[in-house]
C-alpha cells in the first residue's frame, strides 16, 4: 500500500545525509562487474579451448578491475589514505569485505592476464621457462579470479543496501540479482566486441541469461516496494533505468542476430556494455534521490509506527498519554480557565 | 580485542564491543520543554572541538540559521513555530493572550538541541571499512581522524543524518560526546554551557529514570503532547545513547519517526547476494556446459 503523501518535516529538509559518493562509484559498479563477469568467461573460455575469447576476456578482466582500484581511490575524501581500508578485516562492513574481495580478485586477475604474455617472450634461458609454465600459472590465477568473481559482482548490492538510504535498503532482496545479471550482460558485451565471432557463443549465452536476470530484477526493484520504488520510476534515475531496459533489449537481439556478423556482434555488445552502465548509475541514482527527499523517510516509518500504536504495541515513545491521563489534563486546563475568567 | 558483535537487539555496547570492564554507559538527555534557544550548546561545541565555521547563512528558517547537523556543526538547535490554538502548558508560563486573538490561533515555538544519537547499534561504526569509528569505554561512538580516509560510506549508514564529510577536509565527523573530556571526569562542553538545563549530561540509566519521571510530571501538570525519543532500548537501534524529550512528532524536529538501524538485515542481505552468486556460477556452467559453438 502507498501510504498518503501528508506528512509532516523540518522546514522540507531531509532527514538523512544523502551519499557524498561521486560518479566514481556508479562507474565501479559497472567496471567491478564487468570484470567478474570477464574472468568467468575467460576460465570458461580457457577450460573448454577458447584461447581468443579466453584472451579477450582475462584482458578485458584485468583492464576493468585496474579502473575500478582507480575509481574507488579517486573517491575518497582522502585518496593517499587508500590502504587504511587494509588495516581491518570486518563482516559488518560490506565495503571492508570487498576490499578484501576486490584486492584478491585483483590479483589473481593480474597474473591470469600475465599469462597471456607467453607467446611474446622468448623461447631460451629463463624466459623460455616462464613462456613455458605461463599457461598453467594463468590457468590456476584465471580459475582462482573466477573463483572471487561472484562474490565481486554481488557484493556491491550489499555496499548500497547496507544504508539508510531508503530505496537502497529496501530493494535488498533484489539488488544482488541485479548486479549479477547486468555482470555477465557486460562481460558478453565485451566479449562481443573483442573475441573471434566463431568463440563467442558462450559469451552470446551470457548476454542472454545476464540481460533476463538483470532486467527481471530491476522490474522488481522498479515496482515490488512500493513508495520506495517510486525514485526509480521518476527523475535521472527513472530515465537511465527505462534508457538501460531499451538498449538491453536491442543488445540481446543484436547478439542472437549477429552470430556470423563481426559488426553487428560488436555494435550488441556495446550496446549491452553501455545498457549495463546506465543501469547501475540509475540504481545509484534511485538511492540517493530517496534519501533527499524525506518523504521517503518520514512516511514509510510513521506508517510502521501508527501500525503497532493501532495493534497496541509499544511505539518506543515512552509514557503515551492514557485516556486516564488526559482526562487529568484536560480537568486541570478547565480548572485553570475557571480561575482566570473569576480573576477577570 | 575479540569481535563478537550484535548487530540487533537489547545489549550493553561498551560490553559487547569487547571492553573487559567498561565505564558506565554516558549520554545525553535533551529536555526540550526548557530549551530556550540560545545556542549556547552549538558555540560551546565549536569552541572546545574546534570545529571550522561553515558560514554565514540566513536560511528562513525562524531562528534557526544552522540547518542541520553536519560535519561542522555538532548540536543543532531547531527552531519551530506552530500556528495552534493555544496550549494551556504550566500555569503562568503562557504569555498573555492578544484581545483580538482570544480563543484564535496562537503561535507555539518549539526548541531543540539535536545531536548525534551515540547509538546502542551503531550502524556508522559497523559499515565503517577502517575502523576509524570506534566504541568507547563509555558506549560512545568516536572517529579517529588520523585513521578515517574519507570513504563517506558512514554518511548514508546513518538513520538520523548527523555524521557527514567535511569539505576541503575529506573525512567524516561528528559529536564525540567529548570523549577528550568526560575520561577526566567533565562535563561535554555543551552540557556545560547549557543554562537551563535542557541539556543533561550523566550515566544513562540515571537519565532515562529522570526522564521518565520528567515526562509523567509534564503530563499531570497539562502538557500531554510530551513524549519522549530515543529513550527505549526495544527500539530500532536499541536505545540511543542521546535521547530526548520532545513536544511534538519526531520528524517535526526533523527526526525519523521510527529509525532501524541497517545492519538488523545484514545477515538477510548477505544471504540475498550468496544466492545471486550461486546464480551466477550456474548460469556461467550452463552457458559452458555442452556445446561447442
Amino acid at each position: 500500500m502507498v501510504p498518503s503523501a501528508e506528512f509532516r518535516s523540518y522546514y522540507g529538509r531531509p532527514v538523512l545525509k544523502a551519499p557524498v559518493w561521486g560518479q566514481a562509484v556508479p562507474a565501479y559498479l559497472f567496471t567491478g562487474g564487468l570484470a567478474a563477469g570477464s574472468a568467468l568467461l575467460a576460465a570458461g573460455a580457457d577450460l573448454t579451448g577458447r584461447a581468443g575469447l579466453r584472451r579477450a576476456a582475462r584482458l578485458t578482466a584485468v583492464g576493468a578491475v585496474g579502473a575500478s582500484g582507480f575509481f574507488l581511490i579517486s573517491d575518497l575524501g582522502r585518496p593517499e589514505r587508500f590502504h587504511h581500508m587494509l588495516r581491518v578485516a570486518k563482516p559488518t562492513s560490506p565495503m571492508s569485505m570487498g576490499t578484501w574481495i576486490l584486492t584478491a580478485f585483483g590479483a589473481s586477475a593480474g597474473v591470469a592476464a600475465a599469462g597471456e604474455l607467453g607467446p611474446w617472450l622468448p623461447g631460451r634461458g629463463p624466459f623460455g621457462l616462464a613462456r613455458r609454465s605461463l599457461p598453467g600459472v594463468g590457468r590456476a590465477a584465471g580459475l582462482a579470479a573466477a573463483g572471487f568473481a561472484p562474490a565481486l559482482a554481488t557484493y556491491t548490492a550489499v555496499l548500497l543496501a547496507d544504508t539508510a538510504s531508503p530505496s537502497w535498503h529496501e530493494a535488498y532482496p533484489e539488488l544482488p540479482f541485479v548486479f549479477a545479471g547486468g555482470a555477465l550482460a557486460s562481460a558478453a558485451g565485451a566479449a562481443l566486441v573483442a573475441a573471434p565471432v566463431g568463440e563467442a557463443g558462450p559469451a552470446r549465452r551470457f548476454a542472454v541469461t545476464g540481460a533476463a536476470l538483470e532486467l527481471a530484477a530491476a522490474h522488481r526493484v522498479e515496482t515490488g516496494h512500493g513508495l520506495l520504488s517510486e525514485p526509480y520510476r521518476t527523475g535521472r534515475a527513472g530515465r537511465l533505468l527505462r534508457a538501460a531496459w531499451a538498449l538491453t533489449a536491442a543488445g540481446v537481439a543484436g547478439a542472437l542476430l549477429g552470430r556470423r556478423n563481426r559488426a553487428l556482434s560488436a555494435a550488441s555488445g556495446g550496446l549491452l556494455m553501455v545498457a549495463s552502465a546506465l543501469t547501475r548509475f540509475g540504481i545509484f541514482e534511485g538511492g540517493v534521490a530517496s534519501a533527499k527527499d524525506p518523504k521517503y523517510t518520514v512516511l514509510p516509518q510513521r506508517e510502521r509506527l501508527d501500525a503497532r500504536s493501532e495493534a497496541g504495541l509499544p511505539n518506543h515513545q515512552g509514557n503515551p498519554v492514557t485516556p486516564a491521563r488526559q482526562q487529568l489534563a484536560d480537568d486541570r486546563v478547565a480548572g485553570h480557565l475557571a480561575g482566570h475568567q473569576q480573576a477577570s | 580485542m575479540a569481535v563478537s558483535h550484535s548487530l540487533y537487539g537489547q545489549i550493553e555496547p561498551a560490553a559487547d564491543a569487547g571492553y573487559q570492564d567498561p565505564q558506565p554507559r554516558m549520554g545525553f538527555f535533551t529536555d526540550t520543554s526548557v530549551c530556550i534557544g540560545c545556542k549556547a550548546c552549538e558555540v560551546a561545541c565549536k569552541e572546545w572541538n574546534g570545529v571550522p565555521d561553515d558560514g554565514l547563512n540566513l536560511l528562513g528558517m525562524s531562528f534557526d540559521n544552522t540547518g542541520q547537523l553536519d560535519a561542522n556543526t555538532w548540536r543543532h538547535v531547531a527552531f519551530i513555530e506552530q500556528s495552534r490554538p493555544q496550549l494551556l502548558g504550566l500555569p503562568g508560563s503562557a504569555p498573555p493572550v492578544p484581545a483580538s486573538q482570544e480563543g484564535g490561533a496562537d503561535v507555539r515555538w518549539l526548541m531543540s538541541s539535536d545531536v548525534c544519537k551515540h547509538c546502542t547499534h551503531a550502524a556508522c561504526l559497523d559499515v565503517c571499512p577502517t575502523g576509524a569509528l570506534f566504541r568507547t569505554e563509555f558506549g560512545t561512538v568516536v572517529v579517529q581522524e588520523d585513521i578515517c580516509n574519507g570513504c563517506g560510506y558512514c554518511i548514508p549508514a546513518c538513520p538520523y543524518g548527523v555524521i557527514d564529510q567535511r569539505p576541503g577536509d575529506g573525512r567524516a565527523w561528528k559529536c564525540t560526546l567529548c570523549y577528550d573530556r568526560i575520561g577526566d571526569g567533565l562535563m561535554p562542553a555543551c552540557a556545560t554551557a547549557c543554562p537551563t538545563e535542557s541539556i543533561q549530561y550523566g550515566p544513562l540509566d540515571e537519565l532515562r529514570e529522570r526522564a521518565a519521571r520528567r515526562v509523567e510530571r509534564l503530563h499531570e501538570t497539562g502538557t500531554v503532547e510530551a513524549r519522549l525519543y530515543g529513550h527505549d532500548p526495544a527500539d530500532g537501534v536499541g536505545g540511543d545513547g542521546a535521547f530526548f524529550l520532545l513536544l511534538d512528532e519526531p520528524e517535526v524536529y526533523g527526526l525519523p519517526p521510527d529509525p532501524v538501524v541497517t545492519t538488523r538485515d545484514l545477515p538477510a542481505m548477505w544471504r540475498r547476494a550468496g544466492v545471486a552468486a550461486l546464480t551466477m556460477a550456474a548460469a556461467v556452467a550452463a552457458a559452458f556446459v555442452g556445446r561447442a559453438s
